[in-house]
């Protein structure tokens, strides 16, 4: 049964290879090569560049081992993603329940366009629009202090929140349209199912309608997870000197140092450390679904 | 268990009246239909004795409490969606107990009457099963199985049948209907299935455009129907149109029909009668009527439908197709095209107010 079902699948192989082949052919290019090529500068001493001399080794590896800094940074930009990724979860979950289970038409659609919109903006335009609104003198201050009787300081600029706000609003979006879509999914009539049997409205939330979401829940907290603990366009720009992190770290190899073979360790040690904890989270956050 | 009143009970959507002024008394431990057309205001009702929308103007009452602006987690209601609504995410046994969970019942107790109620839809052995790995009829189980185990007040059912194929709804007309006597519970049952009304129901209430058209046992609506729309909606009716003699109408062309039941009306008024298809007697004109078919008109066939236990005769007459259906006893069967002498008695025939 099982072999008949493995010849099955390679029978319907061959007539699919010409359409998969393009998919292939691009992810080998734009991804599968640059990445070979930066396994391979990983264990290099120095860039093949204007004839520089250069032999294998790893001690670009056993950098990041000897030196504390860079798994401090690394735990820093760790708890940076994961709080990025709860305010997302906190802000983008109960934004998708709304345009999901209670607008409806035209409501829906303007708020959506709303939500989205962000994501047709350029990304540095919306951080230095944020340091504009974040900073002494900024939109938020001046506004405040119109309103409040007292006067207050409200410089957020160069600070740990500044940092969490603008990450946090480059990537709620994700959250809300993957959520979005699994609780689109769920019928309104088990929800009228759950309260009919008595349950209140938090409890058909909890015991129906957060299971049935885990999986949006799951693919939007991985989405954003990633990338914020890999980002340096937020850290440096809002952060400033308090913005510090293991993927400013990593720029500044690349742009400023030129130590590429080291900047490109760091990166695959991140990418594996990424890969350790989502390997570990998935069988566990599944359960809870 | 509770009977539910329904008192002047009126629901609108903008400019829709979904429901206007709706009154019905659905007894304590009743099987009550309601049945109607798509848009009759049936599934607004429900939803209404629910609580998942409340009335603009009027009363419910479960068990003599007003519950119109109660929550429908606090009615004490049990519910079988017409989708099921089984919860993809727990087996039949935690959908089963979600509603005892809920409420915080120690687990002892979840488990035995979790168990109880799979034994009475017969689905003892699936409690480990995910929703998905049913078909529909035992979907269609768990779903009650679920409604009832929480020992609602009323049990509401909306179409329940409706997903499910032919042979497999008689099935679960009958199931339902043993299950609703073993446990006495009062029953409000949605259907637009006028056979299925008439099957399960000791009442039936007829809605249509958000008003009660009629309601009654279905033996009292079937016979006397009080409008054309009864007469038709519920079972096949031959209605004539006619103005009032006093116990009967004229037709246009002078032929009176008399009509042994229907309110008094006054001679000259317009007004309809209705017969069913069964109780016309339908002769080639050569035999002789039995005694009291005193109603008699003139035909000609024009089709006959044979369905095996019966004959469906299309009878054209002045412009108007009768319909009347014969049961298959080995009598000579009529062709198509014949003359034929239609008989039927007042008693058989109801008059309706235009």
């Amino acid at each position: 049964m099982a072999e008949q079902l493995a010849t099955g699948s390679r029978r319907a192989l061959r007539p699919a290879l010409p359409l998969l082949l393009p998919a292939y052919l691009w992810l080998t290019v734009a991804i599968f090569l640059p990445l070979s090529a930066m396994v391979f500068f990983s264990f290099m001493t120095d860039l093949p560049l204007a004839g520089k001399e250069w032999a294998f080794t790893l001690g670009n590896y056993a950098a990041f081992f000897s030196q504390s800094l860079y798994s401090k940074l690394l735990f820093a930009s760790l708890r940076l993603g994961l709080e990025v990724t709860l305010w997302c979860v906190v802000i983008g979950y109960p934004a998708a329940y709304v345009l999901a289970k209670v607008l409806k038409g035209r409501s829906r659609e303007a708020i959506f366009l709303l939500v989205i919109l962000p994501f047709w903006s350029n990304g540095l335009v919306r951080i230095f629009s944020w340091a504009m609104v974040l900073r002494e003198g900024g939109i938020l201050d001046t506004t405040l202090n119109a309103v409040l009787p007292s006067k207050i300081n409200i410089d957020l600029m160069y600070s740990y929140p500044a940092v969490i706000i603008g990450l946090v609003h480059s990537y709620v979006p994700y959250m809300v349209l993957t959520c979005y879509l699994t609780l689109q999914a769920i019928d309104d009539s088990l929800i009228e199912a759950g309260r009919s049997l008595g349950a209140s409205r938090l409890q058909v939330l909890k015991r129906v309608i957060i299971p049935l979401s885990m999986p949006g829940l799951i693919a939007g907290a991985a989405l954003i997870f990633v990338p914020v603990v890999g980002s340096f366009m937020e850290p440096r720009i809002l952060g400033g000197r308090t913005g510090t992190f293991y993927g400013t770290v990593i720029e500044d190899q690349f742009v400023a140092v030129f130590n590429w073979p080291l900047g490109a360790a760091l990166s695959f040690i991140l990418l594996a450390v990424v890969l350790v904890i989502l390997g570990l989270a998935a069988p566990v956050l599944r359960r809870a679904g | 268990m509770a009977g539910v009143q329904v008192a002047n009970v009126s629901r609108s959507f903008g400019a829709h009246k979904a429901l206007d002024d709706v009154s019905i008394d659905f007894p304590d431990g009743g099987f009550y239909a309601l049945l109607g057309p798509s848009g009759s205001g049936k599934t607004t009702l429900l939803r209404q004795i629910a609580g998942f929308d409340f009335p603009d103007t009027g009363r419910i009452a479960i068990g003599g409490e007003s519950v119109e602006r109660v929550p429908v987690e606090k009615r004490r209601i049990g519910m079988v969606f017409q989708n099921y609504a089984l919860f993809p995410n727990m087996s039949v046994a935690d959908n089963v107990a979600f509603g005892l969970s809920v409420r915080g019942e120690p687990k002892g107790t979840i488990a035995t009457e979790v168990q109880r109620a799979l034994d009475l839809v017969q689905l003892g052995k699936l409690g480990g099963r995910r929703p998905h790995q049913l078909s529909g009829g035992q979907r269609q189980r768990v779903a009650l199985a679920r409604a009832i185990v929480t020992k609602p007040r009323v049990l509401l059912l909306d179409e329940p049948l409706g997903a499910l194929d032919k042979a497999l709804r008689v099935d679960m007309q009958i199931e339902l209907k043993r299950i609703q006597r073993e446990i006495g519970i009062t029953t409000i049952f949605v259907t637009h299935d006028q056979e299925e009304a008439l099957t399960m129901s000791d009442r039936i209430g007829i809605l249509r455009d958000g008003r009660l058209v009629q309601e009654g046992p279905p033996e009292e609506i079937y016979d006397k129907p009080q409008s054309e729309f009864a007469a038709t909606f519920l079972g096949d009716a031959n209605i004539f149109r006619g103005d009032a003699t006093g116990n009967g109408i004229r037709l246009p062309d002078g032929t009176t029909i008399a009509a042994g039941s229907g309110p008094s009306l006054a001679a000259g008024a317009k007004a309809s009668c209705a017969v069913r298809p069964e109780r016309i007697q339908i002769s080639t004109g050569a035999g002789t009527s039995e005694a009291g078919y005193a109603n008699t008109l003139r035909g000609q066939v024009s089709k006959r439908i044979f369905a095996g236990n019966n004959s469906t005769y299309f009878v054209d007459r002045d412009g108007q197709t009768l319909k009347v259906i014969v049961q298959n006893t080995g009598a000579e069967r009529l062709a198509e095209g014949q003359e034929v002498i239609l008989r039927w008695s007042p008693e058989s025939t109801v008059l309706i107010a235009a």
